[in-house]
């Protein structure tokens, strides 16, 4: 039980590592943003509602899981503006699609490192949703990575959930739970 | 002599990032044309002669390895470079894309400077 504990908090804090240095690789190189590290956590409950954008991607392999990142709407502009060099006056489409980008970069270049140990994975094409008071819940009671980060007065979050796949194939065709409040 | 290049990727976003880099790169430049997916490539590589293809590799409907093979298995395209531009990182999607034919691979987060770097090796 004690392997088992540490071996999972062992697991988590790799994916903590690898989690930051996709999302510090991506701000720094595709919008010249410096980062600064939020405190990460590891929790089963679904994060608390926001207002603001979300994005999914599932993977697949030996092992599967989600990863998702999320920002506030205002958060979500700034970066689209960062990224594209444009300002947008509201979340529109390019936001919404800049932001998907975004995520499928992190999520992807986690899953670069995650086949060095884990062997190939698939990733599905980003599902990016925009509302307000809204919650997002997978289906399944596994634990998920919250790593937190600052920049441009806002904080974005990556979470991601992963588990081997033999042992609970129901991830690999997780989707996320909406429920409007 | 300007070249027209062909940009296929399901993100607005990174298209109009290459597109940037490209009118910002020292190169002849001709057109530029988009596409969301293989399938959308494939059908304006019907009427549109290009010189250079820049390719994503995960996206819907047509993938950028079932693109790239049809463009290979094309006579009369099988001849344009292609650089796979995919956060695609594994080594096995890159040994997949260079033996399919595609003669660079760029991955994603990148920097303006590995796009050119590359480009200025083909063009």
């Amino acid at each position: 039980m004690m392997n088992g504990e540490h071996e999972n908090r062992m697991h988590q804090e790799k994916l903590v590592g690898m989690i930051r240095t996709a999302t510090h690789d991506v701000f720094g190189t595709m919008l010249g943003i410096e980062l600064v590290d939020g405190k990460a956590t590891v929790g089963q409950s679904a994060p608390e509602p926001i207002d603001g954008v979300v994005a999914i991607i599932g993977l697949a392999g030996r092992w599967v899981g989600t990863g998702t990142f999320s920002a506030s709407a205002e958060g979500a502009r700034r970066i689209a503006s960062q990224m594209l060099m444009q300002e947008y006056a509201a979340v529109d489409d390019e936001v919404l699609d800049a932001l998907g980008e975004i995520t499928n970069m992190i999520v992807g270049n986690v899953k670069t490192l995650l086949e060095e140990e884990y062997g190939a994975m698939g990733l599905s094409i980003p599902t990016v949703i925009y509302g307000r008071n809204f919650t997002t819940r997978s289906v399944g009671r596994n634990e998920w990575v919250f790593v937190p980060f600052h920049c441009m007065d806002t904080t974005v979050e990556v979470h991601l959930c992963l588990i081997p796949g033999s042992e609970n194939q129901q991830t690999a065709r997780q989707t996320a739970i909406l429920s409007m409040q | 002599m300007a070249i027209d290049v062909l940009i296929v990727d399901d993100s607005a976003a990174i298209r109009k990032i290459l597109h940037r880099v490209l009118v910002q790169a020292d190169v002849p430049l001709g057109r530029v044309i988009e596409a969301g997916d293989g399938l959308e490539a494939l059908e304006a590589l019907k009427t549109q002669n290009v010189g250079l293809i820049l390719s994503d590799i995960n996206m819907p409907n047509m993938d950028g390895l079932q693109f790239l093979s049809a463009v290979k298995s094309n006579d009369r395209i099988k001849d344009v470079p292609v650089i796979m531009v995919t956060t695609e990182g594994g080594s096995s999607k890159v040994m997949e894309a260079v033996n399919l034919g595609a003669i660079g691979y760029v991955r994603k987060p990148f920097t303006a400077d590995q796009i050119k770097e590359k480009l200025a090796g083909i063009i």
